[in-house]
This record gives structure tokens, sequence and C-alpha cells, in this order.
């Protein structure tokens, strides 16, 4: 008997095995490498295994000692990744301005001369400020991506304090783009909530017809179908074609590169995902409530606002949530269709994954959209149980 | 009639070629209660969504207090409907169900707070004032619907087979619940149903309807007693229907002859020429069993089975030409199977309709 369910539970097991792998491998690793990265700092501690033994307990307010210089002279002189020394320097400079002419100018002695003394290498090797860098940058794991991904930097005794003005962009570029998705929303719910209620009112071949038709965006490839805007929105394109032509504007209006073509296609691309959860709501609302409600004498708006629309808020909070944490990760159409000032957070992120190679800021960055969007989740979560419990 | 309420003059529905409500007239008192009672498809709903505003009619017109309502929108007929579904707003607790009424005319909240209490008396609930609809037995439902089409005091209430999701007793007890209201505060009542003794139960006055039309309209004794069609005789209650032709006069009835050339004397609403087909009718519980022979009305016959059904013992009979339904008192348990009886009917339980 026990046996036989311990086989069960086993084949259980083994038939969902394929999908656990393959979440595991393609889903909980990538995101957590992504988001160990984000508070990873091993670039110097990697390189600089003895000069990290020699500077344990060296007071970092007095110059460093001959050990400290020795060791950094071994390690450096050991490094044999060229690549791995350019994210070190990166690092240290980036703590530190001067590093990247300081550290050419050493690897450049040291190639020529075995272990000199650092200090006549360069001068700048006696001052403890670029030591105290060295050391700040040893530990293995760091909050400065995460912080500089709020615009958020430590100063020199380690309190947070804000990065100054012209180093930040991050939060600029963060809430565009929470207003960008908020925009489109609010555009999706205007214009689906009315459009579920039409396809639910409707029947047989026209009701298909009318879901195809919102449908249809979502079996086109996404660079189609913004391409497809690209050419209706230009400046000879077709909207300005006809408004032109009918004399309504004297010239052609812009509508893209700029936020409106941006709201534009990124509405057309996420209407689905509205409409089809208001949609599912609204035909599982019984019909004769309506009629209820106008026969206890509501008039049609009223009977709307008092009965239709609060039964139906569930969908429009699920139509929204899921076209707000859609949108706010939207990277191809912004970049197609905006122009500069309509970069979203994804572009940024795309920047440091690909452009820079900086993983821990790419990473940081999205931790703090995933903790966003989990938010959000839990407060709909929230308020839909607490939906629910009226039964 | 006293206080004409409701009159439908004409009326025809028509969805394509098919006409489920047909040039139907139909005159409904103030304070009257009315079953509107017929199979299924047979356009009761219809008829009462016309009323209520939620179809027009394709011809014909309906007027309410003397005015035609045509044009007048659901929300401004003032009509209270109970819906078969209950049709409660499963975002309200009951007591703003029944609120929503008033609300919506504006009435104030003291006011509002104060006739809710006293219909939830009504309906005796008042310990479920603050439930929500999902929480409620599909009877307590049933009564949240009634008292929220009540509260505002409409001109008319409207119910479509209201009591038909319910079980046995509960209907029984609703029946007599909304009859009582009825009593008491004097309300004008359409109601419709496909359970005929639900419609004997509870009205003044029945219309019995049959593809789109009226075959009939009276009270329920007029109904049951004498039926005057073929349709009605037959929905209404079970029955026993022989054939047979107008053969002068009996008293103050006529003498029908069997297509057998024998004679029953019946009774008749209305002056039959002779010759006449006609179909006898008599009622399964009018008929007794013995054995004595002479006298009119009475056919030998043999008992073919015998069934017990609780309150009455239902006896098939075979005459030869006919099988006979008869109910008898349940302790009449002498008939057996096989047993040769004579069936006796008096002439004033037997009716005539014509064919
Ligand atoms: N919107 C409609 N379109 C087409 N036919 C309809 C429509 N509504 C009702 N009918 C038809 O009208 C006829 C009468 O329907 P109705 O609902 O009035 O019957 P009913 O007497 O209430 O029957 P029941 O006892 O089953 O409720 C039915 O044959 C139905 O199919
Ligand atoms: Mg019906």
């Amino acid at each position: 008997m026990s046996a036989s369910t311990g086989t069960g539970r086993f084949a259980a097991v083994a038939l969902i095995a394929p999908l656990l792998v393959f979440i595991a491998v393609f889903f909980i690793w990538p995101l957590f490498t992504v988001m160990s990265q984000s508070v990873s700092d091993t670039a110097v501690l990697n390189l600089l295994p003895r000069t990290a033994q020699a500077a344990k307990g060296w007071d970092p307010e007095s110059p460093p000692t001959v050990e400290m210089k020795t060791a950094l002279a071994e390690d450096l002189q050991a490094v044999e990744d060229r690549q791995a020394l350019g994210d070190m320097t990166r690092r240290l400079n980036s703590a530190q301005p001067g590093f990247r002419t300081l550290m050419s100018r050493t690897t450049r002695a040291l190639r020529k001369d075995d272990l000199p003394d650092l200090g006549e290498v360069d001068e700048r090797w006696n001052q403890p400020v670029y030591w105290q860098a060295i050391v700040g940058a040893l530990s293995p794991t760091t909050d400065r991506y995460l912080l500089a991904a709020v615009d958020l930097e430590r100063d020199v005794s380690g309190n947070i304090v804000a990065m100054p003005e012209e180093a930040s962009a991050n939060r600029t570029i963060m809430l565009r783009t929470f207003w960008v998705a908020a925009l489109v929303t609010l555009c999706c719910l205007a214009i689906g909530f009315p459009y579920a209620m039409l396809i639910a009112s409707t029947e047989g071949w026209k009701r298909q017809a009318l879901l195809g038709a919102v449908l249809l965006p979502l079996w086109t490839s996404l660079l189609v179908r913004t391409a497809a805007w690209f050419i209706i929105l230009q400046d000879n394109g077709l909207i300005n074609w006809m408004l032109t032509g009918l004399n309504i504007t004297s010239g052609p209006i812009p509508l893209i590169f700029n936020r409106t073509g941006v709201v534009i296609a990124m509405t057309h691309v996420l209407l689905p995902f509205m409409v089809l959860p208001i949609y599912s709501v609204l035909l599982s609302i019984p019909d004769n409530l309506m009629k209820a409600a106008s026969s206890l004498g509501a008039h049609p708006m009223r009977a709307f606002l008092r009965v239709l629309l609060p039964l139906s808020l569930r969908g429009i909070a699920s139509g929204s949530l899921l076209v707000f944490m859609t949108a706010i990760g939207y990277y191809i159409t912004p970049a197609l269709i905006g122009g500069a000032g309509d970069q979203m957070i994804s572009s940024v992120i795309a920047f440091y994954a690909t452009g820079s190679a900086n993983w821990g800021m790419a990473g940081a960055l999205g931790v703090v959209l995933l903790a966003i969007t989990i938010l959000l989740y839990a407060v709909y979560g929230r308020l839909s149980s607490a939906e629910e419990r009226r039964g | 009639m006293s206080d004409l309420r409701i009159r439908f003059d004409h009326v025809t529905k028509c969805y394509g070629t098919l006409c489920v409500v047909d040039d139907l007239e139909l005159d409904i008192a103030k304070g009257e209660f009315v079953s509107l009672l017929g199979p299924s498809g047979s356009g009761k709903t219809t008829l009462l969504m016309m009323l209520a505003g939620f179809e027009s009619p394709t011809k014909g017109r309906i007027l309410v207090d003397g005015e035609v309502i045509d044009n007048t929108p659901t929300y401004k007929r003032d009509m209270g409907v109970v819906f078969q579904s209950y049709a409660l707003f499963p975002h309200m607790t009951v007591g703003d169900n029944i609120a929503f009424p008033l609300q919506m005319r504006g009435i104030g909240k003291a006011e509002i707070a104060e006739r809710v209490t006293r219909v939830l008396d009504m309906v005796q609930l008042s310990a479920m004032r603050d439930r929500w609809p999902a929480q409620l037995s599909g009877g307590q439902q049933q009564r949240v619907a009634l008292a929220r089409a009540l509260v505002f005091e409409p001109r008319v209430v409207l119910m479509d087979e209201p009591l038909g999701a319910l079980d046995k007793n509960l209907r029984e007890q609703m029946q007599l619940d909304i009859r009582a209201l009825h009593n008491r505060l004097g309300l004008t009542i359409v109601f419709v149903t496909h359970d005929q003794s639900e419609a004997l139960t509870m009205s003044d006055r029945i219309a019995v309807f049959n593809k789109g039309k009226i075959e009939q309209i009276g009270s329920p004794r007029e109904i049951y007693d004498h039926p005057s069609t073929r349709f009605v005789a037959n929905f209404i209650g079970e029955t026993n229907l022989l054939e047979g032709i107008v053969d002068g006069a009996a008293g103050n009835g006529v003498r029908v002859r069997l297509p057998d050339g024998r004679h029953i004397a019946a009774a008749a609403s209305d002056t039959l020429a002779d010759g006449q087909n006609v179909l006898v009718s008599i009622r399964p519980e009018r008929i007794r069993l013995d054995d004595l022979h002479g006298g009119t009305n009475q056919l030998a016959a043999r008992i073919t089975d015998s069934v017990y059904q609780g309150n009455h013992l239902r006896i098939q009979l075979d005459e030869g030409a006919h099988n006979f339904v008869v109910h008898l008192d349940r302790k009449a348990a002498q008939h057996q199977p096989g047993a040769e009886v004579m069936a006796r009917f008096q002439p004033d339980d037997c009716w005539v309709i014509r064919s």
C-alpha cells in the first residue's frame, strides 16, 4: 500500500520534473544570478587577495604600509586577465577618480621592472585616499548598485546621500517609466472598458469579429506592429495626411519620436490585456441585474455606476495591473517610436547590460523594477481577497 | 371591473416571423392578483417583459392607469419586478439591496432606514440586514427580492416564476406568505407560473396561455370546474375526456350521446345545438365506484390498476371505449385490480366543452 503510493508519488514528481527543471534553469537561476550581480562586488577582491590580507588592521587615516605596497605589486604582477584588470580599474576609478592613469602607469612600470617600490612609481601610492578606495572595494558585497539605481550613494564617511544632480538620471527615468505606464493604462482603460462592454453585448459572429479585432495585435510580432505605427504616425504618414488633407491642421502634427507616439503605440499593443479580463468579468455578470436596477427606478447611467461598474472592478483591476506591469518593462516600442526623452527604464537596463557590461547596475535596476512590481501585485492581492470575502 | 389598472390592447410580439404573443387582450384591476399560467414557451415571460418595459410590443398598446406606456422607459414605470433568479445585487448587503430603489427616488436617509426595517420585518429577515446575498438560502434570497420589489410601493408587482427554484415545502410557505402580503397591502400582482396548483392557490384570476394567446381567463374555480377548451381541461389538473354529440336537453344541461350510443347527462355553460361535437370532462375525484346497477351517468368498467398516492388512491379503469382515472379516498382499499365495478358521476360534475 505505502509502496504503491510511494511509486505513485515518484511517478507524479517525475512527470512534472521536466517543467520544474525548465523553470529552475531558465527562470529561477537567471533571476537569481541577476539579483546576486546587483549586490556582488568581487572585481577587486578576486584580483587582489594578497593586498586584502596585508591591509587587515590598517588604519585608513595613516599612510600605507610597506607590506601593503609589496602585496599590491605582487597581486598586479600575477594578473593575466586583461579584461578583469580593466573591470577592477573601472570599479576603483568610480570610487576614486585618477585610478585609471595611476593603474596604467603602475602596470607599465611593473612590466619593465621586477617588483619596484610603488611609492616611487607614482607618488600617489603614498596617499591614504587611494588605499581607502581599494580597501572600500574589497568587500565581496555592496549596496552601491542598488543605491545608484535610485540615485543614491554613500559619501566618504559611509552615509547614504543623494547623488549630485548631473550624475543622477535613474530616478527621473523610473518616474517617467511609471508615468508613461500609467498613461498607457488609462488610455487602455478608456478604450478597453467600453469596448469590452460592446463585445459582451453582442452575439454570434459580431462578437467573434470584435474579439478578433482586439486579439489581432497578439498574433502579430511586436516589431511588425511597432513598425506599422511607425508608418502611420510619421509626418507624411496616414494620420497626418488625413489631418492636413481635411484641413484640420495646417501642417503635420508631430506624432512620432515623442510621448504621444509612444502612448498610442503601446496602448494598441497592450489593449488586449485590458479588454480580455474586463470582458470575462462582464460575461459573468447576469444581465438581469441591470434589468432589475432599471425596474427599481435607476436611470441607465446610475445603474451603470451603482451596479455594472462596481461589479466589473475586479476585471478593471486585473486588466490595469496587467497592462501597467507589462508597460513598465517595455523596451522596443519606446526605443523605436519615442524620442530621446521617452526612453524607459528597460533601455537603461539594456544599456548597462549590453552596452557597458555593467551587470551590477543592470541587475540593480532590474531588482528595483521587480520589487515595485511585486509590491503592486501584493496590493492587488490584498484588495481582491477583501473582495472575495463577500462571497 | 371596478378600477382598471392594466390593459393589454391587442398586443402582439413577434421575433422575426414567430409571434410569441399574438393579438392578446387582458385587463387587470387594481388590487387584483392575476396569474399567467401556461406551458413553457407560451409567451408568459415575454408578456411580463413588455409590461416591465424590457421589450416593446410589435403591435398593440399597453395602458397603465389609462395611459399608454409604450414610450415610458423601464425606470419610470414604477413596477416592482421579482425575477426567477432573484437578481439581487451581489456587491450590496441585504439592507443596501432593499434601500436601492428608495435611493433612486431620492428619499432621505432616515426614511430609507425606517422603511427598510419595516419591510425586513414583514418578510421576517430583520436579522439578515448586513449579510451578503451569497450568504442567504434560496428562500431567504427570494424574500429579499420580494422585499426589494415591494419597499417602494410600486403600482404593480411583476413576478416571473419567483418560486421555481425552491423546494416544495418552502414553495408552499412562500405562496401563502405572498398571498397574505397581497391581501394586507392591496397590491396589484401579475404572477407568472407554469405550476397549476400554485396558480390555483394564489390567484384571484388565472389567465391560461397557449401559444401566445389566452385560452381562458377566470377565477380558479371557473378554470378548474368549467374549462372552456380541451387544452385548459387537460392543463389544469387531471381529467377524463369523453367525445360525443349533443342529443337534446336534460334538466338545465344537455344529453350527450357517446359514439357507442349510450347517453350522459352533463352541465354546460351556454346553449348548444343538437348534433354538435363536444367533449365531456369529468374530474377523477368526482367519480364514485360501486356495484349497484341503474340510474343515469354510470358506466361498467374493470379496474386495471390501483396506486396508493398518500392522500388519495389513484385507480385506472378500462371501460372498453375509454380508460378512466379515478381518485378515491385512500381508505377505499377494497378495490383490487381485476374487479368489475360501476363508475358513477353526477351530471353537475360533467362539464361539456365544444370541440
Ligand atoms: N429574444 C428572443 N428572440 C427570439 N425568440 C425569443 C426571444 N425571447 C423569447 N423568444 C421565444 O419566445 C417564446 C416565448 O418565450 P417566453 O419566455 O415568453 O416563454 P414562457 O411562457 O415564459 O416559457 P417558460 O415557462 O419556459 O418560461 C419562446 O419560444 C422563445 O423561444
Ligand atoms: Mg418564462
